[in-house]
């Protein structure tokens, strides 16, 4: 069916007019103290949609066009970008922010502009009765916080009664996201929760881990972004704090968060949202866009934890862009119809494997109901000696009997301050 | 005495040893203020531009590679050796050397005899064009600084105090080495204005730019002078810090940390840079030890400005500071 969809779009781009392109905005930050992180997620976000140019001659035969603008991980940046770059016929906006997605949440519902926040941003969007224009699919904070007391649940036998957990926290609105999830879990598993701020941007933590040395929690949980997290690993290892207890959530575990550390980084644990292997589509990338100069950066993130992550947005914006096309029997479609194929995006195995990232993420529908997919995450292991993380799990139920109330009050209450009637939206 | 005390004493100690590596960061302020009246809103810059170098020159990265591969086509990243950590020092003190040449040469030299502000904005200018610079010589990636220093905990200060008190003491051991080398920097600046030819011409300048000129003594050469130990002093600075947490951009940010240390230090003094430094660390981490979890945390960045504007209002020159007194 979606081969002949695609046949029948290809026919009618041929029939018919020159189409514009697709645009894709990548509010990305190449510059500043996060740059580390923003540079190989962007470079994978924008490769990706080269590499369908250059393949598969664009989304349903339409050339896609990444208009990247520059934020410096600034809140006022963003929103500048948002501005400047949303006239363009901006299909949908990843920008890798929480602090920006709070600020363009009002703005992308009131510009009918979908705003697709992976695994960050506002956890409660994941109520598309409430916010009709924010996808947050695969997962997001909540689920992260939950998979990383289920799998410190697992490792004591399912039992965390008078464990001692530390979270450290980028104090932003970011790092607080956690908190209330992790303080419900610990009324639920009976664990003692210790919370513990680290100011922006983190580069001196000495008082924090003095107090985790004299606290001697049994496990830390880092919510950490750039400096922070290269810093809490070297302080971690100051202290000589167990590395397998201490476990980032999904943006504290790149590569570049522990080889500052050296060896003493080894064993370090974090989240991921998506598997980082070598997946056939980087040979595809290479091919297409590296070695024929088209390439986002010079290539050498090919396969990073974090270029990784870009590409499955990318990925997964591209996937949503085909099904608002089939959906609307259009190949050049606006934002409104993006939004409707994001809400209408199904993610099945066989459909990964097709992609050349076979298991690149769990699988996964969105409805109105949930635009935050089915929130899996899995553990991974930093291993010094080879450079590499290896996965620890499988992906990992986060526990919906939590997370759900909790989203359903926070979107609830958004809604009735906003003046927003939930319900689905009309296609 | 209970654990509380002990653990108070312990985040005292850090403290001191942490207002030590801030101390490090605006001791570059007060060497170019003291010299010129510049407040060098670049200092932060120059440490980070200065650890990616060594950093650069160490691991034998080719300068400019991204910028050459994309006019070439070329596709080189790596001149393939590996140079050791004391020369890389010394080349990257030549290298801060010629950037306060330049400095001199393209920017301040033609800026002689305007408003301190004017010299400020030129600064502000300067920082930016030397992140924008490090950037395309060095990329933008995290790199590791290694020149051998020692870190992770003490365990013989950790075995020693449990001995003494029943409670083992945390002392990092960079930050050991950080007082060492501070202590030994100072020192050094110290004999170098007190007994070199150089170092009384700069105190001569510091003291009386008029009187100074109407002697001899070349106002250009002691800014390339000064910049370059500024230069030095960057390399110091981002050499500590870098072992820390890496070689990054927000190496560049602890010029933030250094700016409540003079304004309590006073900015022509190197003792008040010292104990200015010294102040702000023990009485942050006391201050986040006891109010901290009162208040949620995180109280260390805004507290050091607040500690320093306490000391600014009954002492507005700082503690060691030149009171300005103008005649009219």
């Amino acid at each position: 069916m979606t081969r002949l969809t695609t046949l029948a779009l290809g026919a009618a781009l041929a029939a018919g007019p020159a189409l514009a392109d697709l645009v894709f905005p990548d509010l990305s930050y190449r510059t500043g103290p996060y740059a580390a992180g923003g540079i190989p997620f962007s470079d994978g976000y924008q490769d990706y949609f080269a590499l369908v140019n250059a393949r598969d001659g664009g989304i349903g035969g339409v050339p896609a066009r990444v208009v990247e603008c520059e934020t410096a991980y600034n809140t006022e940046k963003g929103v500048e970008c948002y501005e400047a770059t949303k006239g363009e016929g901006a299909l949908v906006y990843q920008p890798l922010s929480t602090g920006i997605t709070y600020q363009l949440i009002p703005k992308v519902q009131a510009d009918g502009i979908p705003l697709h926040t992976m695994g960050y941003g506002r956890t409660s969007a994941a109520n598309g009765e409430v916010f009709s224009h924010v996808f947050n699919y695969p997962a997001n904070y909540w689920d992260a916080a939950s998979v990383a007391i289920s799998y410190l649940s697992g490792e004591n036998g399912g039992d965390l009664t008078g464990k001692k957990i530390t979270l450290l926290y980028h104090n932003s609105a970011y790092g607080k996201e956690p908190i209330r999830t992790l303080e419900e879990l610990a009324a639920k598993h009976g664990y003692e929760l210790t919370t513990i701020a680290v100011d922006h941007p983190g580069q001196e933590q000495g008082s924090q881990w003095l107090r985790i040395r004299r606290e001697r929690p049994d496990y830390v949980i880092m919510w950490g972004w750039g400096v922070m997290n290269q810093v809490a690993i070297q302080e971690a290892a100051n202290i000589r704090f167990p590395m397998e207890n201490f476990i980032g959530n999904w943006w504290a575990g790149a590569e570049h968060d522990v080889t500052p550390a050296g060896a003493a980084a080894n064993g370090y644990k974090s989240l991921n949202m998506n598997r980082v292997v070598d997946y056939p589509v980087f040979d595809d990338i290479r091919t297409y866009v590296v070695e024929a100069g088209n390439a986002a950066g010079d290539g050498s993130n090919v396969g990073s934890v974090l270029y990784t992550r870009g590409m499955y947005a990318a990925m997964l914006a591209v996937e949503a862009a085909k099904t608002a096309q089939e959906i609307h029997g259009v190949a050049d479609i606006d934002a409104g119809m993006m939004r409707d194929g994001m809400e209408a995006l199904e993610m099945t195995a066989a459909k990964m494997e097709a992609l050349g990232m076979p298991g690149i993420g769990p699988e996964f529908s969105v409805t109105c109901q949930n635009h935050g997919g089915s929130g899996l995450g899995l553990v991974q292991q930093w291993d010094a000696a080879a450079g590499t993380w290896t996965p620890l799990t499988d992906f990992i139920a986060p526990d919906d009997a939590v997370i759900d109330p909790l989203i359903a009050a926070d979107s609830e209450a958004f809604a009735a301050e906003n003046g927003i009637t939930p319900g689905c939206a009309e296609s | 005495m209970p654990d509380q005390v002990f653990f108070a004493l312990e985040v005292m100690v850090n403290g001191l040893m942490v207002g030590v590596m801030y101390a490090l960061v605006a001791l570059g302020f007060v060497l170019i203020f003291k010299a010129s009246g510049i407040f060098n809103y670049a200092q932060g810059v120059m440490a980070l531009f200065a650890a990616l170098t060594l950093v650069g020159i160490q691991q034998g990265q080719v300068p400019f590679a991204h910028l050459i591969n994309a006019i070439f086509g070329t596709d080189i990243h790596h001149f393939g050796w590996q140079v050791p950590a004391l020369l890389a020092i010394v080349l990257t003190v030549l290298v801060m050397i010629g950037l306060a040449v330049l400095i001199e040469r393209i920017v301040l030299k033609h800026l002689v005899n305007q408003e301190p502000i004017i010299l400020f904005m030129a600064t502000i200018g300067l920082a930016y064009f030397l992140e924008g610079v490090g950037d395309l010589m060095w990329g933008s990636d995290i790199k590791v600084m290694d020149v051998g220093l020692p870190q992770g905990i003490s365990d013989s200060i950790d075995r020693a105090t449990f001995d003494w008190f029943g409670y083992g003491f945390f002392i990092d051991r960079l930050d050991i080495a950080a007082s060492i080398i501070a202590a030994l920097l100072v020192a050094a600046l110290i004999v170098f204005s007190q007994y070199t030819r150089e170092g009384r011409a700069l105190r001569a300048v510091a003291d009386d730019h008029q009187a100074a000129l109407s002697v001899g003594i070349s106002l250009r050469f002691i800014w390339v002078l000064v910049w370059s130990i500024a230069g030095f002093v960057a390399l110091v600075a981002g050499i500590m810090w870098g072992a820390k947490s890496g070689v990054q951009f927000s190496l560049s940010l602890i010029a933030l940390k250094a700016l409540p240390v003079l304004m309590l230090g006073g900015f022509t003094s190197i003792p008040g840079a010292i104990v200015g430094g010294l102040i702000i660390g023990m009485g942050e981490k006391l201050f986040e030890f006891i109010v901290g979890p009162l208040v949620g945390g995180a109280t260390e960045n805004w507290f050091a400005y607040v500690l320093a504007l306490l000391f600014l209002v009954f002492r507005p020159q700082g503690l060691f500071g030149e009171k300005i007194i103008e005649r009219v």
